[in-house]
């Protein structure tokens, strides 16, 4: 659908050179709910503006359905933009804003007016066709701004951290919503968020950017359960970082021997080093706590108390933290305390060797 | 017992008094024309009794006639050129990003607000002589060139201000929306702009029909504008034929404020972001 290689955009020259892309691969699916997720300046709009033709790429090439847009001007692009700020037209109405696209399509005044009709209907503002847009709430004019870049059936959504200005639970709600729409339309969208929750709820796959480059791309639950790098562990969730010694590597299973000297099969990571000091990565959750010894032990530290879960606090033998959280259940009397002794464990595989 | 007032920043004692003077000195002589512009006698500063006879003469008056007409020409040309210009300046300086001598054009567009009037008439006076003599020409047109271009700063400042008040996202919506760069600019920008437009237009108006300077110096033999026929008429017997015509004057300029007023407060223009 979308084809993606060895993009790169250098702003400024010289000394002052930034480089906002640095050779981006990727191919993105038919119908496909696909995310980019980084810090701010890691590269992410600058990518779809790229796509919607607002920059104008270094080098590299960029096709929709086999055709090289690059060329094009941004109103000769199959793709559509949901802006940050919504961008709607405050001197027009709900509907002449949804029908503004299909208007400079110069399709038949008819057919234009079916069109928003059914708009209107898809994001459930028909009651506000003819209101301006600044009579109507935030959330409305996210519905309005879905619906004008939904009108002219574009291959491609691009979506600019749409949500980003909404409160918490209106937030919840438009998640679903896209997800929603999506499925309805069957097009592709491209969502560009910083939000790690918001991608990892609505993604089919998410690419994890940071310094203008692409660090790792795939599934919410391969994403989070097999980081490949240090930044994208960090980036999604919490992790506990660990200093192992690789000893070696079959397939996918790599053993590793720990700190405390005991021994574990982990997950190896495509392209990593096969011996030697590695970092391994393990989840809070996938941990457990133990009275006897584990596989690591230490001394309980703190204990944080979250509602839904508890947070133990570690302090390893050799002076490293660890964090294991524990869903709470009612009436549980682990009765852990802070400075008892005790054991962490994890399964085989749990652990996550990183690329350097 | 005193009136005990609450402290507040805002007020500052002998602040009245001051606005009430300017006001006064600013107004009572616009007043005072007014008025004697329905004087019933010949003097400019005896009362003799109401009459419209001076707006009636002035009226049947030719040479008040085609410097009228002459003047709304003038005008309206200046003006719409001048606006035009102001467009296209204010896309120009607030569209594009910082380029190099930004402010030296800036102070370029904004040279009539700067250098002495006199300087640019006598300029302008050489300048065109010289083209006269090369040509022959001597109509209208170096007068509603030397208009448009002292028009223009005043035109585009509230432009300006409308432009950099405008979210540039707009334009990039309408431009990924298939909308082509000019099909953007009638659609989105100009009607965004409109307000801006329309204050810039009528503020350049109302500018050259007041001016006397250049006009004094561009023009050829017989091109009389209201203001310089006025200014004619002050050297020889003065009537309150003067006071009418400058009452009509203030009139025109009072109506182009409020209907810009009116324009840009209602209309589908109203916008807050």
């Amino acid at each position: 659908m979308i084809e993606i290689s060895g993009l790169s955009k250098t702003f400024g020259s010289g000394a002052n050179a930034f480089t906002a892309l640095d050779n981006i691969n990727v191919e993105i699916r038919q119908n496909e709910f696909f995310t980019l997720l980084g810090p701010s300046g890691c590269g992410k709009t600058t990518l779809l503006r790229s796509i919607a033709g607002f920059v104008d790429p270094t080098s590299g090439s960029l096709t929709i359905e086999g055709q090289d847009v690059l060329p094009l001007p941004p109103y000769a692009r199959p793709v559509n933009t949901v802006f940050q700020n919504y961008a709607l037209f405050p001197h027009m109405t709900v509907a002449q804003n949804i029908g503004f696209g299909l208007e400079m399509q110069d399709r038949p005044k008819a057919e234009i007016k079916q069109v928003v009709g059914e708009m209107l209907e898809l994001v459930q503002m028909t009651a506000m066709a003819d209101r301006m847009t600044s009579q109507i709430s935030g959330g409305q004019q996210q519905r309005v701004a879905l619906a004008r870049a939904l009108a002219p059936r574009p291959k491609v959504l691009l979506l600019d951290e749409p949500l980003s200005a909404l409160d918490f639970k209106l937030r919840k709600e438009m998640q679903i919503e896209l997800k929603r729409l999506q499925s309805e339309t069957g097009i592709t969208f491209v969502f560009v968020t910083h939000d790690q929750e918001e991608a990892l709820t609505m993604s089919d796959r998410i690419a994890v950017m940071s310094s203008g480059r692409i660090l790792q791309i795939g599934g919410p639950k391969d994403i989070y359960d097999h980081p490949a790098e240090r930044f994208v562990a960090d980036f999604i969730g919490d992790t506990n970082f660990l200093e192992a010694t690789l000893q070696s590597v079959a397939g996918e299973v790599a053993t590793v021997t720990l700190p405390s000297g005991k021994t574990v099969a982990a997950r190896a990571v495509q392209g990593g080093s096969q011996s030697g000091a590695v970092t391994l990565a393990v989840r809070p959750e996938h941990a457990v706590l133990t009275r006897e010894s584990g596989l690591l032990d230490g001394v309980l530290e703190n204990i944080v108390y979250f509602g839904t879960d508890t947070h133990y606090h570690v302090t390893l033998d050799g002076g490293s933290a660890f964090v294991v959280r524990k869903q709470n259940q009612p009436n549980t009397g682990e009765g852990f305390e802070t400075g008892d002794r005790v054991g962490v464990s994890f399964e085989a595989g749990v652990g996550q060797v990183l690329r350097d | 017992m005193a009136k005990s007032r609450a402290f507040d920043v805002r007020r500052q004692t002998g602040f009245v008094p001051v606005a009430l003077l300017c006001f006064l000195v600013l107004y009572l002589p616009i007043i005072l024309l007014v008025v004697y512009s329905f004087n019933k006698g010949e003097s400019i500063a005896i009362w003799e009794g109401f009459s419209w006879q001076w707006y009636v003469k002035a009226w049947q008056n030719e040479k008040v006639q085609d410097a009228t007409i002459l003047s709304l020409i003038i005008a309206t040309s200046a003006s719409l050129i001048a606006t035009s210009a102001a467009v296209m300046a204010a896309l120009a300086t607030t569209r594009t990003k910082g380029f190099r001598g930004y402010t030296f054009v800036f102070a370029l567009i904004n040279q009539p607000l700067m250098i002495p009037e006199i300087v640019t008439a006598v300029a302008l006076l050489i300048f065109f002589a010289i083209i006269k003599v090369a040509t022959g020409y001597t109509g209208l047109m170096y007068l509603i060139i030397a208009h448009s271009a002292f028009c223009i700063p005043f035109a585009y400042m509230p432009i300006r201000a409308r432009l950099q008040g405008m979210d540039l996202n707009l334009e990039q919506a309408g431009a990924d929306l298939y909308g082509t760069p000019w099909r953007v600019f009638r659609r989105v920008t100009l009607p965004q702009l409109w307000p801006g437009v329309l204050a810039g237009s009528m503020l350049a108006f109302v500018i050259s029909l007041d001016d006397v300077v250049i006009t004094e110096f561009v023009k050829s033999a017989g091109q009389d504008t209201l203001p310089t026929y006025m200014l004619g008429q002050m050297r020889r017997v003065i009537t309150p034929e003067v006071n009418a015509i400058s009452t009509a004057l203030l009139a025109i300029s009072v109506a182009l404020v409020i209907a810009f007023y009116l324009l840009s407060k209602g209309g589908p223009q109203k916008n807050r972001e």
